[in-house]
């Protein structure tokens, strides 16, 4: 595959995952990126690397795949760059998912034990353990399970030090340079329009997380992948108080959940910095970036139910982003099949800098025409959720 | 008709002014401010229980000022709430015109629990201020480096004197009344540095001189404090900055260099003082979250960016006016005018009305000073050359000069969301107020590269861009909005 040109576009994680992937194989990779790398859905999330909020099927073991790749990769990165490689903060802290209600006790359970089949390690604590592993959890709970393979990065960072290891391999980065359309020879994708001129390439790689469906639209066929906003609250620096990645088991639900109306469970988590970071939120919202004090009143008040004693903590940020969102909750990675040299990589909802590296790897792989790590066809283009998917409205809902 | 209420955020000479004038065109007004007390850092007063019995020592204009805060402060149909953070404005759908929602925790910072309530008000007058911006330099993080700003409430609001020796330096006529302040509390000023040459203060200053005579007051004031300091003989010099402060654990000494006109250190002019304590002023940044988070536009100036406002002093958000410091930095004269003008036709005066004029002249004459000013009190693009690769450039979270130009010199981190995760620099309790300004001009003179917009159509992330302005408890956060208090309950709009 030498001499093979490949342009990604969007330089978020995803984007920077593949192009690392692709420029290692050998392809002259170029970046294409409309604002700065890194700066949109990715520099709003809170770097969740999770394999404990996903059920036995496709998804998890994608997780599963990328679980076991961050360290190899961040390694192999490392030996490059080992400062871009330290900023990623990567910690496996592990993960515990509280559940406050009895029923919530009896899903999580069972949620669990379909996890254990499918090789997740879970550990059920009992109210001893917990306290011992999050001594300012709420009391009152019902269940918790503890996940060691959880685990967090500073997403921006993630997405810098692999973009770092791409550059060092050979790719090229073009920030402000956004993507108008494409050149077409029969049914083959030959070049693209640019703000800043055409583009010529072998293959094109649509990476532009909750922007894919615009993008892929601009590109002449369209994909439904459509925005779905979050918010963030960032404390000021405390002493430490959560020790893990503590979460509702609401949260399972609100993730595998489609309503458009507001969604909400607790998430809450320190940085190496000292800050906690509590989430989250889901709302089908379009590309409406207006904070909504209501949403993040029913985040605190969340969070506050798991850790009761956060409430004198000042709150001094709050972020929101946008996260590409498949209506069948499933990532989609292929090439398009209505236009040859069109790959699509996204729709991770907001599992993409955890998922990142795994659909990177998968990619490069289909692109290399190798065999692969997984079965991909679950993620393939050509599924109803992606193709057949009535046309997106701008927006959906205004609450 | 019903009555008009228009929210006034910040009760300084401009958003006092803003409720006087609202009041007399007949709306009904709640002025909200953090602090205790009304005057903002301008007629900053001592507290009740220092009794203070002549306030008008240290204050210039008191008497007017003390005048206007008891009419506006006892108006019937004023609500004063002081002690009351701004936390967030919510835009309303861009559909359904109306007015930015005030989220607002009211008590005090530091006690038990605050109670948070919303305001909708029908039109809403920003006059939130400025602060004081300081460049950092080797040792500015030492305690008994202060802005001068913080020596001057200091010694204005609380009588503590911040040293027995003292040197203030940087740039502006602020510096002079600061050197008052802390004559007046006692300390003793060693001298006073204003960094701009000679050249560059009377190339602002001397062009159009007919100009400055409109603006007598404020020259009149500054002269009262010439005098001052030389009846105590502080000598004030210019082409002169504190290049590095020195000690151990506290400021023990001052390295003080000559500087050519952009600012670049003339080298073997190094001089070193011994002082417990430094106060500093590069200028004052406007504090403009809450006109973003209104969704106002802002406009580019020599001293940095603005509240854009038109001649009525609107904003491009509908029904949302601004003034004082936010649109320009003029001093209180100006701000008064812009107050009064906001006030007025927040509430529904007529723009045609005679005694606008006179405040229009002030407003004008006001906006020609405070771009003579910034032409006379520009920053030199040299003085990042005061810094080394230890030098902490965001104190909150300590990042340093030598990260700044790692990250910039990285292809992948150059993006200033990236390099401020990366670095931390503006991610500490300030979220880059004091270093936002700092950091964006450092980044583009390593990058070789102004610093970037947003691309249209990317939501968020410009440098003012804190949708939590003020910071507020989880606690106070997972609450319920409270119900308005008392007579504001009856009002049609609530």
């Amino acid at each position: 595959m030498y001499g093979t040109s490949a342009v990604v576009v969007g330089a978020g994680i995803v984007g920077c995952a593949c192009a690392r992937e692709l420029a290692l194989a050998g392809f002259e990779v170029t970046v294409v990126e409309r604002g700065a790398a890194a700066s949109a859905t990715t520099a709003h999330g809170e770097g969740n690397v999770l394999v404990s909020d996903k059920g036995p099927g496709p998804e998890l073991q994608l997780a599963q795949l990328s679980r076991r790749l961050w360290p190899q990769v961040l390694a192999a990165a490392a030996e490059r760059s080992a400062h871009a490689a330290r900023a990623v903060e990567w910690e496996p802290k592990g993960g515990i998912v509280v559940a406050t209600t009895d029923a919530g006790a009896r899903e999580l359970t069972r949620f669990a034990a379909g996890q254990r089949t499918a090789g997740v390690h879970t550990e059920i604590l009992d109210a001893d353990a917990l306290a011992a592993a999050e001594p300012y959890v709420t009391r009152d709970h019902a269940a918790a399970v503890h996940y060691p393979e959880d685990a967090q990065v500073q997403p921006a960072a993630a997405a810098a030090a692999l973009l770092t290891d791409a550059l060092a391999a050979g790719a090229t980065l073009r920030t402000g340079c956004e993507v108008l359309g494409a050149v077409t020879c029969g049914e083959r994708i030959t070049a693209v329009r640019t703000s800043t001129g055409l583009l010529e390439a072998d293959c094109f790689v649509n990476a532009a997380g909750p922007w894919s469906g615009e993008l892929a639209t601009r590109l002449g066929v369209p994909v439904d992948i459509r925005p779905r906003r979050g918010d963030v609250l960032v404390t000021t620096p405390v002493p430490p108080m959560v020790f893990h990645k503590v979460y509702d088991a609401d949260y399972v639900g609100a993730v595998g959940s489609s309503a458009e109306d507001l969604q909400t469970s607790a998430v809450v988590e320190s940085t190496r910095g000292g800050s906690v970071l509590i989430g989250s939120s889901r709302r089908r919202v379009g590309f409406d970036d207006r904070l909504r004090p209501a949403v993040l009143s029913a985040v605190a008040a969340k969070a506050l139910r798991l850790f009761p004693a956060l409430a004198g903590v000042p709150v001094m940020r709050a972020y929101g982003g946008f996260r590409p969102y498949v209506p069948d909750h499933l990532p989609v990675i292929g090439a398009d099949p209505r236009l040859s040299g069109l790959w699509h990589v996204g729709g991770h909802e907001g599992a993409g800098i955890g998922l990142s590296v795994g659909s990177a790897r998968l990619l490069r792989e289909l692109m290399l025409g190798q065999p692969t790590e997984m079965d991909t066809t679950p993620f393939r283009v050509d599924r109803p959720a992606v193709l057949g998917g009535r046309p997106a409205p701008a927006r959906e809902e205004t609450a | 008709m019903t009555t008009r209420h228009v929210v006034v955020v910040g009760a300084g000479p401009a958003g006092l002014a803003a409720a006087e004038a609202a009041l007399a065109a007949g709306a009904r007004v709640t002025l909200i401010d953090s602090a205790d007390r009304p005057g903002g850092q301008y007629h900053r007063m001592l507290p009740e229980a220092y009794g203070a019995a002549r306030p008008e020592r240290l204050q210039h204009g008191w008497w007017a000022f003390d005048r206007r805060r008891r009419r506006v402060l006892t108006h019937p149909r004023c609500a004063w709430w002081p002690e009351t953070s701004v936390w967030a404005l919510e835009r309303p759908d861009p559909t359904e015109p109306g007015v930015p929602r005030v989220h607002v925790v009211r008590g005090p910072a530091d006690g038990g629990r605050r109670s948070r309530l919303r305001l909708d008000p029908d039109a809403l007058v920003l006059a939130v201020g400025a602060h004081d911006r300081v460049l950092p330099f080797p040792g500015w993080e030492l305690p008994g480096v202060f802005t001068a700003g913080a020596a001057q409430a200091l010694a204005k609001g609380e009588r503590v004197v911040v040293g027995d020796r003292v040197v203030v330096a940087g740039t502006g006529p602020f510096l002079l009344p600061v050197a008052a302040s802390l004559l007046q509390a006692g300390s003793r000023v060693l001298e006073v540095l204003e960094a701009n040459t000679a050249g560059t203060l009377a190339r602002g200053w001397a062009r159009r001189p007919w100009q400055l005579a409109a603006y007598g007051g404020k020259a009149g004031e500054l002269a009262e404090y010439t005098a001052l300091l030389l009846r105590h003989r502080v000598p004030c010099r210019v082409g002169r900055a504190v290049v590095e402060a020195r000690g151990d654990g506290r400021v023990e000494e001052v390295v003080t260099a000559r500087l050519r006109a952009d600012w670049s250190v003339v080298p073997g002019t190094e001089r070193t003082a011994p002082v417990d304590a430094v106060c500093v002023s590069h200028g004052f940044s406007p504090q403009l979250e809450l006109p973003v988070a209104a969704g106002c536009t802002l406009r580019s100036a020599p001293g940095g960016e603005f509240v854009a406002v038109d001649d009525d002093q609107r904003t491009s958000c509908p029904n949302v006016y601004a003034a004082g410091e936010i649109t320009g930095i003029a001093g209180a004269p100006a701000a008064r005018a812009e107050g009064a003008l906001a006030g007025w036709l927040a509430a529904g005066g007529v723009p045609d009305a005679l005694a606008l004029r006179p405040l229009r002249r002030s407003r004008d004459q006001g906006r020609a000073f405070a771009e003579r000013l910034a032409g006379a009190h520009p920053i030199g693009a040299a003085w990042p050359e005061w810094l080394r690769p230890e030098t902490v450039v965001c104190r909150c979270e300590e990042a340093d000069y030598a990260s700044l130009c790692r990250a910039a010199g990285n292809a992948a981190s150059r993006g200033a969301r990236v390099a401020k995760l990366e670095t931390r620099a503006g991610l500490g309790p300030c979220q880059g107020r004091i270093c936002g300004p700092t950091v964006a001009e450092l980044s583009a003179r390593l990058t070789g590269r102004p610093a970037e917009r947003p691309a249209e159509g990317i939501p968020a992330a410009g440098p003012h861009h804190r949708p939590i302005a003020q910071p507020i408890r989880l606690g106070e956060l997972a609450a319920a909005p409270e119900p308005l208090p008392g007579n504001t309950e009856s009002h049609p709009s609530m």
